[in-house]
């Protein structure tokens, strides 16, 4: 052993070979655990139902991710019995494949919100975010009045998607062509949405806010909310799960 | 005088150039950043023709190769302490925010998911980025017994990282981020904190190069290891694409599964190179010199280091637990997590037995007893970390505030205790006094400091515990027996108790402040010395009345 020591007072006198020696060091570990997330094709396992995001929900994603909410609420339900009992069915890999970046969360001050999609009516989120203790009177989340009275401001949709797709996530040339349109329609009930819905399977349509005449940030966080975890069909998914 | 003229009206230009941008930028955010860097441009502009030498001779060179250059150092100090304040205060704010939501003030800018990104890059990188920077090239510069290289590019680093600081801070409070905890700046701050480090690199290499001594310290070594990793971590976790190039947004190169294990590997290696290698560094210097004592083992040094940085880059995939994360890589993760035990122990070792044949000055001396509660904090967390690793724990501690309480042992004890020992310690020598203002306030500060851990991890354990439980816990008709909400509120005595856990540690900062600005002033507190009472030999003997005769001519025993 003792010849191990006196070699190493050569590396303790090259400052190079300690950096280098150092480097290759902390360089194995994430090789070996990270890499091979990409390639092995068992790590997302593909399932039918998820799509991109909307334009609108992506805009309130955005806003999610402004607003710091990651900090209190989790997206990821663990295959426990008491969170899929309160939460709904455990998180898949897939649900958040497009998700740049994953929004899984480390906390929960707050519930968990992978599955918040269609819980609540648009409604009582409307005011809930306005004014949390107003529906729940023992809740400390910060209130969020603002949203509604701000429009929604993007200088260009089209870029976000188009940015996302350079990142891998499967926007048509449709999608980013008709993103500022589709970002409007989506909370107007009047307007025509053209072929919104079969683009993206299972969006909802409607007015948000309850102020159908204003675009407002409102809108695009509640039509974010009302989408999370509602898009993968868990009676025919489970079938599949049951057989491996 | 061209020279002078020229970089002034660089600076001036860029000034110029950050204001285009700040004019044109796509959100309010990136606006407001480009007129901070204008801002900053333009003052380092007229600070340079102001400040010039115009005259014809050029200034003759003072020699200073005989003296260590430590005005970034005093700066760094400065920066630490007062870092040290906004973040401890800033944590005050948001744990009273939980415990209270009307002190989230109903503005967008105030609220808890905003703050919260400032406190904790306020702490970490603020408040420790700058102790870190500032202990390394005190350290390095003593360690290799050699002036700091290019003290102009070590200007340029602590200059540079306040301004990575500021632009950091001010784009949480208008809600710029990327959403990535601990990593939230936006892409142009990555880029400009990337510069930052390849100098800080640059410098640091280079006067260990430079050295007079044939060894490099240990402590340089876990310096090196913190900076070169950081480097690492920071390139491959902010990996994103702005949406343009004028704006703040940007989404990020990985998704889903991979982006959060990648983050992971940043997160937890933030944790182990930047508050725990770095500060190994601070460790290995400062405790043998306040205690007078050599480093206690040698070799116990050169097997922790090579085997804790080896082992921690693996330990990321624990902070992923029962999630869509593959089971191999949670369970390598795990495994990895409950080794890195060894080797962290292995400092607490190697740091706590150096004060072998010195363990009396805990008592006497309260900057060494800071450094054996840092150490001591240090070996908690360290055992507590990979014991919440362990799956079957993590099932109930994840998601609660144990997770939060086991940060903050390990934050305020380690982190915080050792940063105050080690400024304790430079203070006095980086301005020329014989002595700190006061002892006894760094004593005072000591207390305040520990009092204030226990009543936060305290209560944090407690209430994480109680959390994980209430949500598990099932009534005899097989239902679920707590509402949510009702876990929430179930919290709230707790987070009374973190708050005032918060205080007491917050005016122990207050106190150091107070007591590093008295040094600095050059003051010394009038007080009673703090190693007890002082022995006088001439009063050690009977009193004479009662001393029998020719009780001198007795021999001494």
């Amino acid at each position: 052993m003792a010849s191990i020591y006196v070699r190493h007072k050569v590396i303790e006198r090259r400052v190079t070979l300690l950096a280098v020696l150092a480097f290759i060091t902390v360089a194995i570990g994430g090789i070996v655990e990270i890499a091979p997330l990409f390639w092995i094709e068992s790590t997302v396992t593909r399932v039918e139902g998820v799509r991109p995001y909307t334009p609108l929900e992506l805009a309130g994603r955005n806003i999610y991710v402004r607003e710091g909410c990651y900090g209190c609420h989790s997206q990821m339900i663990r295959p426990f019995r008491d969170e899929t009992e309160r939460y709904g069915h455990y998180s898949l890999a897939a649900e958040s494949m497009y998700d740049h970046p994953f929004q899984w969360g480390s906390e929960r001050t707050g519930p968990d919100l992978a599955r918040v999609g269609g819980r609540y009516s648009d409604e009582w989120h409307v005011q809930h975010l306005a004014d949390p203790r107003a529906v729940v009177p023992q809740s400390i989340m910060p209130p969020y009045a603002f949203l509604a009275d701000r429009d929604l401001k993007i200088a260009d949709i089209a870029a976000h998607l188009t940015a996302l797709r350079h990142v891998g996530v499967p926007y048509s040339d449709a999608d980013i062509a008709r993103a500022a349109a589709d970002l409007a329609a989506q909370a107007d009930p009047d307007a025509d949405a053209g072929d919104l819905a079969k683009r993206y399977p299972k969006v909802l349509i409607r007015d948000f806010d309850g102020k159908p005449a204003r675009l407002t940030e409102m809108d695009a966080l509640v039509a974010y909310l009302q989408s999370l975890g509602s898009h993968v069909d868990f009676a025919t998914a489970s079938a599949q799960e049951a057989a491996r | 005088m061209t020279a002078i003229l020229l970089r002034s009206s660089g600076w001036l230009g860029l000034a110029l150039l950050a204001l285009v941008a700040a004019l044109a930028g796509a959100d309010r955010g990136f606006a407001v950043h480009m007129a901070i860097v204008a801002l900053a441009a333009a003052l380092l502009g007229v600070t340079t023709a102001v400040r010039g030498n115009y005259s014809h001779q050029p200034a003759a060179p003072a020699d200073l190769s005989g003296q260590y250059y430590d005005e970034v150092i005093r700066w760094g100090v400065i920066a630490t302490v007062f870092w040290g304040v906004v973040g401890l205060l800033m944590g005050v704010v948001i744990a009273s925010q939980l415990a209270w939501p009307l002190a989230n003030l109903n503005s967008e800018f105030t609220t808890f998911g905003r703050l919260r990104p400032l406190h904790t890059s306020a702490v970490i990188f603020a408040f420790g980025g700058n102790a870190l920077i500032a202990t390394s090239f005190y350290i390095v510069q003593r360690t290799c017994r050699a002036r700091l290289f290019m003290p102009g590019l070590a200007r340029f680093v602590f200059w540079g990282y306040q301004l990575f600081i500021v632009l950091a801070a001010t784009g949480y409070v208008l809600g710029v981020t990327e959403s990535r905890e601990y990593a939230e700046p936006e892409w142009y701050v990555d880029i400009w904190l990337t510069i930052v480090w390849v100098a800080y690199l640059a410098v640091f290499v280079g006067t260990i190069a430079k050295r007079h001594e044939p060894h490099i310290y240990v402590a340089n070594w876990f310096f090196l290891a913190f900076i070169i990793t950081v480097a690492m971590l920071h390139l491959v976790n902010n990996l994103s694409l702005p949406v343009s190039w004028l704006g703040s947004k940007s989404y990020s190169a990985f998704s889903g599964v991979q982006d959060a294990l990648v983050q992971w590997w940043y997160g937890h290696n933030a944790v182990g190179f930047f508050l725990t290698a770095g500060f190994l560094g601070m460790m290995y210097y400062f405790v043998p010199k306040q205690a007078d004592r050599p480093v206690y083992s040698y070799r116990l040094s050169i097997v922790h280091f090579w085997s804790l940085i080896f082992l921690y880059i693996w330990a990321g995939p624990h902070h992923l637990h029962y999630t869509a994360l593959p089971d191999w890589a949670q369970t390598l993760g795990m495994v990895f997590s409950v080794m890195l035990w060894m080797p962290s122990w292995g400092g607490m070792i190697n740091g706590l037995m150096t004060l072998n044949g010195a363990w009396d000055r805990v008592r006497t001396d309260p900057i060494i007893r800071m450094m054996v509660a840092a150490l001591a904090f240090y070996g908690m967390s360290t055992f507590e970390g990979p014991m919440m690793s362990i799956k079957s724990v993590n099932s109930l501690s994840h998601y609660t505030n144990w997770t939060i309480g086991h940060v903050h042992s390990g934050a305020l004890g380690w982190n915080g205790m050792i940063t105050f020992a080690s400024l304790y310690y430079m203070a006095p020598r980086l301005w020329g006094r014989q002595r700190l203002y006061s002892l006894r306030l760094v004593n005072l500060h000591f207390w305040l400091a520990t009092l204030g851990i226990v009543f936060y991890t305290a209560s944090m354990w407690v209430a994480g515990i109680t959390q994980g439980l209430m949500w598990r816990e099932y009534g005899g008709d097989g239902y679920l027996v707590y509402a949510f909400v009702e876990v929430v509120a179930a919290m709230h005595p707790y987070y009374i108790i973190r708050v005032a856990g918060g205080l007491l540690y917050f005016s122990g900062a207050l106190v150091m402040a107070w007591n590093i600005g008295m040094t600095i002033a050059g003051r010394l507190r009038d007080e009673a010395p703090m190693a007890g009472a002082a022995f006088d030999p001439g009063r050690d003997r009977p009193l004479a009345p009662f001393a029998p005769a020719g009780a001198a001519a007795l021999p001494a025993e």
